[in-house]
């Protein structure tokens, strides 16, 4: 039995997330906008940054420039203050106010699609992962989540606009590209499996996201600093630090994924009578696996650039994409649960 | 004799240099991300093991292209020889790669952290206080607080110690890529050891576990048949209901449950018990287990010749077309005079005709069921060579034609109805509806182990990314005063780490607290 008002409410309440994580991300654009220095003043920013840094070499470490090589890069860096780069007197109180106005909102949007999933879940009785648009909304939540819990630790307001714009995008496929009517499922996905398998899954996904977004601001960040074209980055975390939060999501979001792959094989088992199948979905699944040990090897070998590296967690979230879009519309599979 | 053991010290040599090669992280690197690559098509193309009919039709309709991905193995990817290399390859570098650093690895956890270096400032995180004790006091407080802390400590001589702590993170490193080793010897096991066979069983009709009784049998190389466990299972009843209430886009019609209701044996004498198997439980029996993978009509059909004599009845197995169960089948009466009888057609569980697609069917559940068929006489089994239940082999049969003669005979039947057939060839009854349960009963002996090693790489996977690898060093020197000792941190770790700094203050503090208040 499904309780199609309770799938409205949900509906509503997945509306409702839309209209505020639109406002949060232009809040966040605004925060951006005001990190953009004027153009007179970027040379001074530039010069004062350079002082610094001097300053830091000169002060905290008089044997630095004597160790040479990586190990000066090191000390530099671990000696600087933490990822705020723009000092935040520097930014106009209303582009600081918008971007806490921005992060408020993300946590009301991420509880707005809890209250969503929950509706959901409870219309159909089930564990509300069944299809391609449950999916979406799990995944869009978790983003959001994350973000928002890990917002309270660190400063990234910086990041904002590149985790709310997606998660908008998602949402906005997923009430319209992929939905579906609240049903009960099908008789291969009623296990428990189904919220352990399916939640950490998502749950991963959602994480790489977050991680494909800051290796991407990297690559970016690395790049305009390095042409020194003056650009809004300049603002930004430096690049080493970007980096190193990208490698952190990562390194929760791998064992999450790692864990997704077992324990589908333990479900497919039970469901399908062999725990691999080299069904497509599962052939995409272990690609990405595959994709992202490459990151994480690449990453610990002293030879390669981070810059390469990070390449390599945007083909990771390439593949995830297409796991999610290509291989779950057009390829004949036994996960073609998309309810399309 | 020189000049004959040159070249033998040169192909020595290419061999070092290609292990070299092989094991180096580039390569692996490089393997890794080729295996990503190599997967891929099998996702593409249909595969032969997978689904041996749609790979024949790809074939069929791409009659320039499949011959040739067939020659290259596109749609056997995961069995191809270039597959098997990559990965081949890849588990060697593994293991060229992970035994030396087991030995390693070995050899740091039984041996002392190295002295300290002369100048701690140097290292990537430092701090350093006063403390009012003497050096030995300070030193000592040091030690308990690294041990505290989990770090081994050794002091190389009377002014420095020396402390490293995370050994467990490059173990978790090494038990993960060991246990991936055992994961593929798992999955060995499973393909030289392990079978599976697909049986369809009406409702009503039993199956014991040999060889003859498959539909289809797939061992592996090493399986003997002869040595299936004796267990026989009847099917006494088959329930499957679909979405009727919700009539949004992609759910009506949706399968909802499958319920199996047997009765299994374990031994040819042994106590009947009573079991159901559902499709995401499945029915385990000795050395194998029972899944129901499909299900479908079995209409029960009844021929009878001239003189009303039987020549046929059973419950025959339609197999389902789509996912409103138009089932395609045969039923062959070899026991019919003159000619053996074929016919040939579609079950429909909810019958619609329209003009645009012919009969089809609405609605998977038995609303309104239907037969449509067409007959052949003839010889239905040419030459004695094997062919499908579903078909007919029509090479030796002639259809027959209505009785005006202007188009193929066409049967329509619903249960209960009977047809004459023409020319005094008998009649065709269909008695009612059963259904069929697709049965999967599979044996796969290495899947214990590939689980135990996947869950183990999982825990070693974990261990090397959350654990991390320090080294902290601490000396003393006397102070400015007497009785009063400077106590310098230094830290350095393998690889990032950006709370070192943070970590080293607190062993001071902690070293501070110790020493009682500071200056």
């Amino acid at each position: 039995m499904t309780n199609q008002l309770l799938a409205q409410y949900a509906n509503t309440s997945l509306y409702s997330a839309m209209a505020v994580f639109t406002l949060a991300m232009l809040g966040y654009a605004l925060y951006l906008a005001a990190l953009v220095p004027h153009r007179d003043r970027v040379a001074a920013a530039r010069q004062s940054e350079r002082e610094r840094e001097e300053l830091l070499v000169g002060a905290g470490m008089p044997a630095g420039a004597a160790a040479g090589g990586t190990a000066t890069a090191v000390d530099v860096d671990q000696a600087a203050p933490e990822p705020v780069a723009p000092a935040d007197e520097e930014v106009s109180v209303r582009g600081r106010k918008a971007a806490g106005i921005a992060g408020t909102l993300t946590w009301l949007g991420a509880l707005l699609l809890v209250l969503s999933a929950t509706l959901r879940g409870l219309s159909v009785h089930r564990w509300p992962l069944g299809n391609m648009f449950e999916f979406a909304v799990f995944g869009a939540m978790f983003t959001a989540l994350a973000f928002s819990i890990w917002s309270t630790r660190r400063d990234l307001r910086w990041l904002g606009l590149f985790v709310t714009a997606p998660v908008l995008l998602t949402l906005g496929l997923a009430i319209t590209v992929w939905y579906t009517e609240a049903a009960e499922l099908l008789p291969s996905l009623k296990s428990y499996w189904l919220a352990i398998h399916v939640t950490v899954a998502t749950l991963s996904v959602g994480l790489f996201a977050l991680g494909a977004s800051a290796s991407a601001l990297y690559l970016l960040r690395d790049a305009f600093q390095r042409s020194s074209r003056p650009s809004v980055l300049d603002r930004f975390p430096p690049a080493r630090n970007i980096e190193r939060l990208a490698y952190s999501v990562h390194i929760v979001a791998f064992p999450l994924w790692t864990f997704t792959l077992i324990a589908g094989a333990i479900w497919a088992r039970q469901a399908w009578g062999s725990y691999w199948n080299w069904d497509p979905k599962e052939v995409w699944t272990f690609v990405i696996w595959v994709v992202y040990a490459a990151y994480l090897h690449s990453r610990a070998t002293s030879g390669w650039r981070r810059q390469a590296t990070n390449y390599l967690a945007l083909a990771g979230w390439a593949c995830i994409i297409i796991n999610y879009t290509v291989v779950n519309v057009f390829f004949v599979s036994q996960h073609s649960y998309s309810g399309l | 004799m020189t000049d004959v053991a040159q070249p033998q010290l040169g192909a020595l040599g290419l061999l070092r240099f290609a292990w070299r090669q092989l094991t180096s992280m580039r390569t692996a690197l490089f393997l890794l991300l080729l295996l990503a690559v190599g997967a891929v098509p099998g996702s593409i193309w249909p595969q032969r093991g997978i689904d041996a009919a749609r790979t024949a039709d790809y074939i069929a309709q791409h009659p320039t292209l499949g011959p040739w991905l067939d020659r290259l193995g596109f749609f056997e990817v995961y069995a191809s020889p270039w597959f098997a290399a990559i990965y081949l390859l890849l588990f060697i570098s593994l293991v060229g790669c992970v035994l030396p650093r087991t030995r390693v690895h070995w050899r740091a956890m039984r041996s002392q952290p190295p002295r300290a270096p002369s100048r701690l400032e140097r290292l990537a995180a430092h701090a350093e206080t006063e403390v009012a004790a003497t050096p030995q006091e300070a030193l000592e407080a040091a030690r308990e607080v690294l041990r505290g802390k989990r770090f081994r400590v050794h002091a190389h001589d009377g002014r420095s110690l020396s402390s490293e702590r995370g050994y467990l993170k490059e173990t978790g490193n090494l038990v993960f890529h060991l246990a991936l080793i055992f994961v593929i010897i798992g999955v060995a096991i499973g393909h030289l050891f392990g079978w599976k066979g697909d049986v369809i069983v009406p409702v009503g009709q039993g199956f014991a576990n040999t060889l003859s009784r498959y539909d289809t049998f797939s061992p592996g190389p090493w399986v003997k048949p002869e040595d299936l466990s004796p267990f026989s299972l009847t099917v006494d009843k088959l329930d499957a209901t679909f979405e009727e209430r919700v009539t949004g886009r992609g759910q009506f019609g949706q399968p909802r449950d499958f319920t199996a209701h047997v009765t299994a044996t374990d031994t040819p004498d042994g106590k009947p018990r009573k079991e159901t198997i559902k499709v995401n439980h499945p029915l385990e029996m000795d050395g194998a287990s029972v899944f129901l993978l499909g299900n479908g009509y079995a209409p029960v059909i009844t021929v009878r010749d001239k003189a009303g004599t039987v020549v046929y009845r059973d419950a025959t197995p339609f197999l389902a077309q789509d996912n409103n169960y138009k089932s395609v089948g045969a039923i062959k009466v070899t026991g019919a005079t003159p000619k053996q009888l074929g016919f040939f057609g579609l079950f429909l569980p909810t019958a619609v005709i329209s003009k645009e697609t012919g009969p089809s069917s609405i609605f998977p559940d038995a609303k309104k069921p239907a037969l449509a068929l067409g007959l052949y006489e003839g010889e239905l089994f040419p030459e004695g060579r094997p062919q499908s239940v579903y078909t007919l082999d029509t090479k030796q049969l002639t259809q027959i034609r209505n009785a005006k003669g202007t188009d193929a005979l066409r049967i329509w039947l619903e249960p209960g109805q009977t047809y004459q057939l023409p020319a005094g060839r008998g009649s065709i009854t269909f008695d009612g509806v059963e259904r069929f349960a697709g049965l999967s009963i599979r044996s796969d002996p290495g899947k214990g182990l590939t689980l135990a090693s996947a869950l183990l790489a999982l825990a070693g996977l974990i261990a090397s990314l959350v654990i991390r690898r320090r080294r902290v060093f601490v000396r003393v020197s006397p102070g400015a005063e007497p009785g009063r000792t400077v106590v310098s941190v230094g830290g350095m770790a393998k690889d990032d780490d950006d709370t070192l700094p943070e970590a080293v203050g607190e062993i001071l503090d902690a070293v501070k607290r110790r020493m009682g208040t500071p200056r």
